[in-house]
């Protein structure tokens, strides 16, 4: 044995919450010029909107376009609103499709996902921080259309107390507040999403694949939402409640969407993390 | 055969993938402390045993035991002290080399107690890669991308170290040093198993082999008994063929005169009989002995013998 045995090492103690495989998750995660670039793509949409509105606008409000497009001009609180609402049905999917498809297979085409193993990772501990860093990145996702917007906004715009939906007014920071709340409540709508993109992400080595089966669910399934056939469907689409964040425009806010949303999400997260478990736990790891 | 002593030992350890057989029922048995070669030609099974040993695979059937534990069941316990690498390196391109490390450290648990740094530094120093641990690893050369990932498998103190291909890609200056390294963590007590298709190296390195073809160990046991196991082959070179062939005969040995009429060679099939009463019982005779060779006993003619000679991967 050598003097300084690995025998001596404790097993199971300190450590083993795995929070040093997170950190290092999200410094890769965050390292990528890759993950940068979908940042500021989504950085983009914000101040394209607030731009253009700007410099086209000679007052004549049209009422077509994206939600909330024709109050910009009078408050530019409202680019964050529009630009979400811009960025839900594709950009914010087509982003999260990277990441979430990327967990594992993206380890699997590296090679390093059987170095991960034989650490040992555990592959349940390494499921759970690959679900932690997509998810993170949803959120920091949906700061960034919101921040950037906020940011536009106040640059372009007169910013002034904000009429809500309910007709109540509410200032600055109380708006920027259900501004977070918002985002959190998109962060949430997308984590559904990213429980698929990481099953499928076990079920192949091509990181590509996963990420675009993931990005084109995310459009099936609003197609799907939008034919009035398939209404007994609705309820169970993980989009169904994309756009639904109204409610918390209004003075009081009104939970039930968002409560219902997330019980959704919870039920996808449940039924692809365990199919991901199911997979994964039992794969024969040959890349 | 008792599992006291081993590092690793495995019975009727079988992988199937789909109607083949990648590796049928193998027995290995590495002792404690010993550099163990295993050997085997592409294709032959060597990382899939390795994939299994590591719980990458799953055994269709055999049972496995690493160091103190049954594998994959105590993988948790055991892996920690194994360091590993497997068919070749496997790296983070966007990050750097000293940055690849801690990523692959993290996911162990617990980590060893010196600070994590400290230990990367440590382990990239005993590459040779310190010079370039900066540099973006996607810039790496295939053997700069090699000693990294043999880094990594020294990022903490080892009971057991796999290496699969361990000197794939270096030049032979690197080949020398990992040499050199192996033999220094062996001497610390490390068990250290190498896989290999290069036969000179394992028989550098190993003092103990084991010899795989097509899904089948072949021979396993020190390389003194494998070597044992071939027939050694004298070649005389004397103007005098046919009292040369005489002699050999009467000594029972089948002469074999080949194209050049100067050379004369025979198996040395008879037990006891060593090479120099051969010499000395030519000389005796009055054959005019020029030259006088042993060859053969080579590991190689062993290893082609058990492997066979051709160039096709085995399917």
């Amino acid at each position: 044995m050598p003097a300084e045995s690995a025998q001596d090492r404790p097993i199971g103690s300190g450590g083993s919450l795995g929070l040093t495989l997170v950190l290092s998750e999200i410094a890769v995660l965050f390292r990528r010029l890759r993950t940068w670039a979908m940042i500021g793509a989504l950085a983009l949409i914000p101040i394209l909107i607030a731009v253009v509105v700007r410099v086209s606008s000679d007052g004549s409000a049209s009422g077509r376009g994206p939600a909330f497009l024709d109050s910009i001009t009078q408050n530019g609180l409202f680019v964050s609103l529009t630009a979400l609402t811009v960025a839900i049905p594709l950009f914010l999917p087509l982003t999260i499709g990277v990441v979430a498809g990327d967990t594992i297979a993206g380890e699997a085409n590296l090679g390093t996902l059987r170095y991960l193993l034989i650490a040992p990772a555990g592959r349940i501990r390494l499921l759970l921080v690959k679900y932690a860093g997509a998810a993170l990145f949803c959120l920091v996702a949906t700061l960034t259309v919101v921040v950037t917007g906020a940011i536009i906004g106040a640059l372009l715009f007169p910013v002034g107390p904000v009429t809500l939906l309910s007709g109540d007014t509410v200032g600055i920071v109380g708006y920027f507040l259900r501004l977070l709340l918002l985002a959190l409540y998109v962060t949430v709508s997308l984590l559904g999403l990213s429980a698929i993109g990481l099953f499928i992400s076990t079920l192949t080595t091509v990181p590509v694949g996963a990420m675009a089966a993931t990005a084109a669910l995310a459009a099936v399934a609003q197609i799907l939402g939008a034919l009035p056939q398939l209404e007994w469907l609705h309820p169970w689409l993980f989009t169904n409640y994309w756009l639904g964040f109204a409610d918390l425009l209004r003075e009081p806010i009104a939970w039930t969407s968002f409560a219902d949303n997330a019980l959704l999400q919870l039920g996808y997260i449940a039924v692809f993390g365990t199919l991901a478990y199911g997979r994964f736990s039992t794969k024969d790891v040959l890349s | 055969m008792s599992s006291d002593g081993l590092a690793i030992e495995t019975r009727g350890l079988t992988k199937v993938f789909g109607s083949q057989k990648a590796v049928n029922g193998i027995d290995l048995a590495v002792p404690r402390g010993s550099v163990f070669g295993f050997l085997g030609p592409n294709g032959s099974g060597k990382t899939t045993t390795i994939r299994m040993l590591l719980g990458l695979a799953s055994a269709s059937s055999g049972e496995i035991r690493l160091l103190d534990g049954v594998m994959p069941r105590d993988a948790r316990g055991v892996l920690p002290r194994v360091g590993a690498l497997v068919e070749g390196p496997a790296i983070y391109p966007f990050l750097s080399g000293r940055a690849n490390l801690p990523r692959l450290d993290a996911a162990d648990r617990p980590p060893p107690p010196p600070p994590r740094s400290t230990r990367v530094d440590a382990a990239l120093e005993r590459v040779g890669l310190g010079h370039a641990a900066t540099k973006r690893a996607a810039a790496y050369s295939l053997g700069m991308k090699q000693r990294l990932g043999i880094a990594n498998a020294l990022l903490a103190p080892r009971d057991l170290l796999i290496l699969d291909e361990p000197t794939n890609g270096l030049d032979p200056q690197g080949t020398r040093e990992v040499r050199g390294l192996i033999r220094s963590l062996s001497e610390d007590g490390t068990t250290v198993f190498v896989s290999s298709h290069l036969l000179a190296e394992v028989e550098q390195m190993c003092s103990r082999i084991a010899v795989m073809s097509a899904g089948r160990l072949v021979a396993q046991g020190t390389l003194d008994e494998l070597r044992s196991e071939g027939t050694a082959r004298v070649r005389v070179t004397t103007p005098d063929i046919d009292d040369a062939s005489r002699v050999l005969a009467r000594l029972g040995l089948p002469p074999q005169v080949h194209g050049r009429d100067d050379t004369i060679t025979a198996e040395l099939v008879v037990e006891g009989l060593l090479p120099e009463t051969v010499n000395a019982a030519l000389v005796q005779d009055g054959v005019r002995v020029r030259g006088f060779e042993v060859s053969g006993a080579s590991l190689e003619d062993r290893f082609v013998a058990l492997t066979g000679e051709g160039f096709d991967v085995a399917g």
